[in-house]
């Protein structure tokens, strides 16, 4: 480091350093010491045996003691810390990205080959031929599909009147201090942590009391998957009514208007887009449960449209069940597990990127 | 309300009259409501139909919740109660070889809360870190983006991350696993004969750990996010790395919503079914190995995705008791974390310090109206229960 403060030529093209700027590392020295890292660390792994893991592990734990080391020299210990610590905040986040893009990337590479338009319009199943006696199995999701329809349509039906109208019980009705309102929302909290698979042990121990042993149907799952949908629709919808300004409701109440009529024609077509976004995330995220559905509605390989009686096959279980209890043929089986995945993956997408466009498009005006 | 010296909504002083109808003070049934100056609100049928609903709904949670204990309590019951050795349903199938309820329901609920915790410590240092990532270290233009990312990795439904760690997580693990073996397998949860297909809890618990990132990471976000601004600049103003300005100003303010944070992702992992339905081959016993083939404790939720639809009668009652052990237990912990979040959270213990936060400037995000609503009493008091 040249203390160039005495120096009597000024040097335009070299600022003036001082105490502050002195003893620094150049600016993207990380990407240096990462680079030197996975260079000496891929020769070395080439002597001895190369693996990628090996590689990508060994390089980082280099890294983080070079770029410990050098900064200890250069600058203090207290850098070298921070130094550090930006390094590994930094690898938990791309530690967290690498498992969401595998999987992406896996369901759709396995999948992409089962998608396609017989997979989505027949109905797959087993069929025996009496003469040749031969088992002629045909993959196909329609069945699934249309039992995820019903299904989690039957729930939203379910559910998203109820969330909603006790989210404006809590946001317009009810004041904090009361007991119903604070036990109402302390319950809420609760069940957003049920297991699913005890919301599933739930329906079908409620439906074997009601109509005997063969309890498995349609409704039954859309029950459990509700006793999960209702404490997200409260929770989103909760926030998104608080995010109403009240000028709006002393306004209108100024005006005469009953509280009724305020929440219907004032408060709710405000909030309506952040409702809206809610209601379609939480659609995403009960359309992927297994387990509930699994327990309620069964599994089957027949059509079935009727929610009301016999068991209801849905994508996620065909996923499940195509792998874990695969018919005959094994490698269909899986197959259309995996297109059954695929199709599941893009549903939620798809109704993830609706709730985005929903809630940029009318977003309320603010900061942040 | 109506003579809040601190109103800072344009006009929400506009008159005495509209304020004191406010949603939050006065209800139409209010007892407390009447003032001299009240205007009187028209009600009519409409309204109390529509109150009656809203309220109903609110009430049929509580009602939901409680037929949810009542109904597994009901079909449990007989399983518990039975004997096991002398009933002939008990004594085959998933159930056979038990003295009773307890010595089945015991390494179930060992190898539940085992495997949560290896996937909670491999999960909550990256989710955590994940949440400083963003909250402080990404350039603040991309920020919002990579929450979106790890948002979506909640979207995932879980059978997805099943399959997922079947073909990738297994095979990716196996050089680990016979490393750890070979070299570490001196300490127990490492012992054992490793597995070679890769179906250990170590690959559950992992898949596992991913599916809590973004539950953790997301709250802890929020809640770093939420840190008052100027005691980060002025740990900064004192010269304190932005780490050491970290361990000074954030992380204090933030422990208890981290602790709470991680106690909810926990109660994901408790529950969470098919991952390791999938994954794990499993056998009912109380075993601390991570790397075996047959000796990976199972967890309830996937002995019961397993065994239900082979089990009938009062083995399924069995099952069913299972699941209303793994409902205590995940109610138990989800229970601890929202105490947890309602005592000492940030707005409980710094309300004197909020004032300064101007309210007009974040009206737009939940994660802001949760510390800065101090003005409007009402909106804040609820927030104070409301950390999702």
């Amino acid at each position: 480091m040249t203390v160039t403060l005495g120096s009597r030529s000024p040097r335009p093209h070299n600022p003036i350093t001082n105490t502050l700027t002195t003893g620094q590392l150049p600016r993207f020295v990380e990407f240096y010491v990462l680079a030197g890292a996975l260079v000496v660390m891929g020769g070395a792994l080439l002597l001895i045996g190369f693996s990628w893991g090996g590689w990508i592990f060994l390089s980082i734990v280099l890294y983080l003691i070079a770029l410990g080391a050098l900064s200890t020299i250069a600058e203090n210990r207290r850098k070298a810390t921070d130094r550090i610590v930006r390094s590994l905040v930094s690898i938990a986040f791309l530690l967290a990205i690498a498992p969401l893009i595998s999987t992406l990337f896996t369901v759709a590479a396995k999948g992409i080959g089962q998608l396609n338009w017989a997979f989505i319009s027949q109905a797959g199943g087993a069929a025996f031929n009496p003469d040749t006696l031969a088992v002629t199995i045909t993959s196909g999701a329609l069945q699934a599909i249309v039992g995820t329809l019903i299904i989690t349509g039957t729930a939203a039906l379910m559910s998203i009147p109820i969330g909603i109208l006790t989210a404006v019980y809590l946001v317009e009705y009810a004041r904090p201090t009361e007991w119903m309102a604070r036990s109402v929302t302390f319950l809420v909290d609760v069940m957003t942590g049920i297991p699913s698979i005890v919301a599933g042990l739930f329906a079908f121990s409620l439906f074997t009391l009601i109509v005997g042993p063969k309890a498995f149907s349609g409704f039954s799952a859309a029950v459990a998957l509700s006793v999960l949908m209702i404490p997200i629709v409260v929770r989103s919808c909760e926030e998104m009514l608080r995010l109403v300004p009240h000028d709006l409701r002393e306004a209108s109440f100024a005006l005469g208007v009953s509280r009724f009529s305020t929440i219907i024609k004032i408060v709710l077509p405000t909030a309506i887009a952040g409702i809206i976004t809610g209601v379609m995330l939480a659609i995403a995220r009960v359309i992927g449960e297994t387990a509930p559905i699994f327990m309620a509605a069964s599994f089957t390989d027949n059509f079935n449209a009727n929610p009301f009686s016999g068991p209801m096959q849905t994508l996620p279980v065909l996923a499940y069940t195509g792998y874990k209890f695969p018919g005959q043929d094994i490698a269909a089986s899986n197959a259309s597990a995996w297109g059954a995945a695929l199709l599941l993956v893009l549903i939620v997408v798809i109704l993830n990127i609706i709730a985005r466009i929903v809630a940029r498009a009318f977003a309320p005006k603010g900061t942040r | 309300m109506s003579t809040n010296k601190t109103v800072s909504r344009p006009n929400a002083g506009l008159s005495a009259n509209t304020t004191t109808a406010a949603p939050h003070t006065t209800g139409s049934r209010s007892p407390q409501g009447a003032g001299p100056a009240r205007v009187k609100i028209t009600s009519r049928p409409a309204d109390r139909v529509f109150f009656g609903l809203s309220i109903g709904s609110a009430g049929l949670i509580i009602v939901i919740l409680a037929a949810v204990a009542l109904f597994l309590i009901i079909q449990a019951v007989p399983a518990i109660t039975a004997n096991w050795r002398t009933n002939a349903n008990l004594s085959q199938g998933p159930t056979s070889g038990y003295a009773d309820f307890w010595a089945y329901v015991g390494p179930l609920m060992w190898g539940t809360l085992w495997a949560s915790a290896i996937a909670l410590v491999i999960g909550a240092p990256i989710a955590i870190g994940i949440a400083l990532f963003i909250s402080h270290y990404a350039p603040r233009r991309v920020a919002g983006v990579l929450g979106y990312l790890i948002d979506l990795l909640a979207a995932v439904p879980s059978i997805v991350f099943g399959l997922w760690g079947i073909i990738v997580i297994r095979p990716l693990l196996l050089p680990l696993s016979a490393w750890l073996n070979h070299n570490l397998g001196w300490i127990p949860i490492f012992g054992g004969t490793a597995s070679t297909t890769g179906s250990t809890i170590l690959a559950g618990a992992v898949v596992l750990a991913v599916m809590i990132l973004p539950i953790i990471s997301s709250i802890s976000r929020e809640i770093f996010l939420q840190t008052p601004r100027l005691n980060e600049e002025a740990a900064l103003a004192l010269g304190a790395t932005k780490w050491e300005m970290i361990t000074l100003a954030v992380l204090p303010y933030a422990r208890s919503g981290v602790v709470s944070a991680t106690l909810l992702g926990l109660g994901r992992a408790l529950g969470e079914t098919m991952a390791i339905a999938l994954i794990i081959s499993p056998s009912i016993q109380v075993s601390w190995r991570i790397l075996t083939e047959g000796e990976n404790s199972q967890t309830i939720a996937a002995n019961i995705a397993l065994n239900f639809q082979v089990a009938d009668g009062l083995q399924r009652q069995a099952l069913i008791g299972t699941g209303l052990m793994l409902f205590v237990i995940s109610l138990g912990v989800n229970m601890i974390a929202r105490v947890i979040v309602v005592r000492t959270g940030p707005q409980a213990t710094r309300k004197p310090k909020r004032k300064r936060v101007e309210p007009a400037a974040s009206a737009a995000t939940p994660a802001s109206t949760a510390g800065v609503g101090r003005v409007d009493v009402s909106i804040s008091d609820h927030h104070e229960g409301a950390q999702s």
